[in-house]
């Protein structure tokens, strides 16, 4: 689960991360109030789950009220499209109102969860302002990683090693090991699975400020930090991965336009190759778990259906522990219940799967069933040329 | 042989007496997998499913020999239950609990280091489907009778897909030593390249069918090995080839957020190490088949 920049600095500051003052608006008219609690220049910033907001016209220095309320009229209720948020972009509803910095030098800091080595891993680089992935291409010299001991947590001297690495003054170091040490202590007490502070930055008055703040939540530890949870906001995310995750289901939005039903991440995943293979799009992936019950089934023809582009929808259920009969008759049902018009390939294995693509054939619906992955997909293929 | 489980193993049941712990024992009752006994906390001294309940896993390994054991307990408790076991001195453990914190994961593998790597308890999963021997034990949620007993050894992080795997080999008459599961979270018990690892050394293994997807390094860690240390033949399927970057798709684990990631990444550095592909996921069965049959031309 991903959060918002101000939520992000809110958390870190806790921990002893140096921030701006700043303050949240809604509205161009709470906007300049802010500005004028902070005094002097400020900046705007729209609130969306995206780096890069600046190139999309989401940052703003302004001077004057005029200008703050003419940055707040144009973020305010448009939708910021970045190279992060997809061709439909973010809406932005909050904007950040920041008191502004002289910025002498920009740092990179970033806090991952590494796969390889299993371990928190920290990555600075003293060129910060640009994406990790730019600096790792243009300046892979510059960057310096520790590895966090899971046994010990993280020590100062590693703080410390990572601050002298990046070539800061010693009167800089000082302040910044805390600022360290608290972006660590946010991650593991909060169960983050990601924390970025790009850029860090040292101001001309020797100051260490977190200038941007980008946090991500581990969702399987949600259970246990109920006042993380309650920071994710709907509105960042794609209406139709909302709607389906709110009913239990996994499901990723995608631009094509044949529906999937799966039962399991990895078939799920599978299936969407086999409809590339074939020559389609896939509208989405969506995964109904390893029991696919037939009320399951119902839900995820409801999720599916949301999406308006979808013009053929492929079914795909290994059933283990359960029948394919059963199946078979959750997906007769639900095309009857949700009166379904556009056509449907049913693919079934496992237990009971003759039984299953008879209740299919027989039900005198327009389902297709097919015995193969490939036979299924190429099928919803033409299916949705047809369409 | 196979690996990890025979029809000989005591299994003990971590979370026995639960619904989801209940209805899975009994399956793998009925396959005929030894199961020993179970470990729920406060029901010690009952028995359940005609086998004994202890309160912890030491008391039931003392008293039933138990070597191995499979978790289904909840997330929050799951990493906990884990290294009790470990502790308790199981050899074999999978755990097929999905949803668990991946620092709890971190300080679990941490906390196994603490012990020698002869005496190291070995972990499949979480958020697995478990390990099934075929016609011998079954440590899993899988149905069993999707399995042809035989020599391909399979390895794969999803469940549904491993059942695609297993019944396109039976459909060609090829039978399977042992299954293993080792799940879709980021951080996990044992790696592709451990098991293969395991395969390797397995005389009655042949070949390998790894079923592997994107993100992480395993799978490419697990071609290198393939390439420097193994003899047998190594087929692999990387499934998420339209999986569009940085998002996560489904699995924990299952998100491209670095260089080498991606399936088709993942596909080149395969080929590069002398790994088959199977170019889609209805040819998995079909491709090792293939690989099979120019083994047989060789000897």
């Amino acid at each position: 689960m991903d959060i918002h920049e101000y939520q992000a600095k809110e958390l870190l500051a806790k921990f002893g991360v140096p921030i701006a003052r700043g303050g949240l608006a809604y509205s161009p008219e709470q906007a300049t109030y802010r500005a004028s609690e902070l005094g002097g220049t400020v900046v705007v910033k729209a609130q969306i789950h995206s780096g890069a907001r600046g190139k999309a016209g989401g940052v703003k220095v302004c001077k004057t009220e005029k200008e703050i309320e003419d940055a707040a009229e144009f973020m305010l209720g448009r939708k910021l499209v970045t190279h992060q948020t997809g061709s439909a972009g973010k809406l932005v509803s909050r904007l950040y109102i920041e008191e502004a910095t002289n910025i002498d030098r920009e740092i990179y800091l970033g806090f991952v969860m590494d796969r390889a080595s299993e371990r928190i891993v920290v990555v600075a680089s003293a060129a910060g302002g640009m994406d990790i992935e730019e600096i790792s291409a243009s300046q892979p010299d510059t960057i310096i990683r520790v590895a966090v001991d899971p046994a010990v947590g993280m020590q100062q001297f590693q703080a410390r090693e990572l601050a002298f690495g990046l070539g800061v003054d010693p009167e800089i170091v000082n302040k910044l090991v805390p600022a360290i040490m608290g972006c660590y202590r946010a991650f593991r007490d909060l169960d983050a699975i990601m924390v970025e502070i790009n850029p860090l930055v040292i101001t001309k008055e020797k100051q260490v400020l977190a200038l941007d703040a980008k946090m991500s939540f581990d969702d399987n530890a949600l259970f246990r930090r109920p006042h993380i949870a309650e920071l994710r906001d709907k509105s960042q995310e794609d209406p139709r991965e909302t709607y389906a995750s709110d009913r239990g289901l996994s499901y990723v939005g995608l631009d094509g336009d044949i529906g999937c039903i799966v039962n399991g991440a990895g078939l799920a995943m599978a299936t969407l190759d086999m409809i590339k293979l074939a020559g389609g799009e896939p509208a989405n992936f969506l995964d109904i778990g390893g029991g696919a019950s037939p009320e399951r089934v119902t839900k995820s023809f409801r999720a599916v259906l949301r999406d308006k582009n979808v013009k053929a929808i492929l079914v795909n259920v290994f059933a283990g522990i359960n029948r394919c009969d059963w199946v078979a008759k959750g997906v007769v049902d639900a095309v009857k219940e949700l009166e379904i018009k556009m056509p449907i390939v049913v693919r079934l294995a496992g237990t009971n799967v003759e039984e299953g693509r008879k209740i299919i054939d027989n039900s005198g619906l327009t389902v297709i069933s097919a015995e193969t992955l490939a036979d299924a997909a190429k099928q919803a293929v033409e299916a949705a040329q047809k369409a | 042989m196979a690996i990890f489980i025979n029809e000989k193993t005591p299994v003990l049941i971590q979370g026995f007496t639960g619904r989801i712990g209940t209805f899975h024992a009994q399956e793998m009752i009925d396959y005929g997998t030894n199961v020993v006994g179970g470990v729920t906390p406060g029901k010690g001294g009952t028995s359940h499913l005609g086998r004994p309940v202890f309160n912890t896993v030491k008391g039931a390994v003392d008293e039933t020999g138990a070597e191995a054991s499979i978790v289904f307990v909840p997330p929050p408790f799951a990493a906990d239950a884990i290294m009790e076991a470990a502790d308790a001195g199981i050899k074999y453990c999978v755990c097929i609990t999905d949803g668990i914190p991946a620092q709890d994961m971190i300080r679990v593998k941490r906390y196994m280091r603490r012990y020698k790597k002869e005496a190291r308890m070995i972990l499949t999963g979480p958020n697995c489907a478990g390990t099934i021997s075929p016609g011998k034990a079954m440590l899993g949620i899988m149905p069993g009778h999707i399995y042809l007993p035989g020599r391909i050894g399979i390895v794969g992080r999803s469940g549904t897909l491993g059942y695609e795997a297993a019944e396109q080999l039976k459909a060609l008459g090829i039978g399977v030593s042992t299954s293993v599961g080792i799940g879709g979270d980021p951080i996990n018990g044992s790696s592709h390249r451990d098991v293969l690892e395991h395969f390797e050394n397995d005389p009655e293994t042949d070949a390998i069918l790894m079923i592997g997807e994107i993100g992480g390094p395993q799978e490419a860690e697990a071609g290198l090995f393939a390439q420097e240390h193994m003899k047998k033949p190594v087929i692999a399927y990387i499934a998420g080839l339209s999986a569009p970057k940085g998002r996560r798709m489904g699995h924990a684990g299952a998100i491209v957020s670095a260089f080498g990631e991606s399936a088709a990444e993942k596909v080149e550095i395969l080929k590069g190490c002398g790994v088959a592909i199977a170019p889609t996921p209805s040819e998995m069965g079909s491709t090792v088949a293939q690989v099979l049959g120019k083994l047989k031309k060789v000897a």
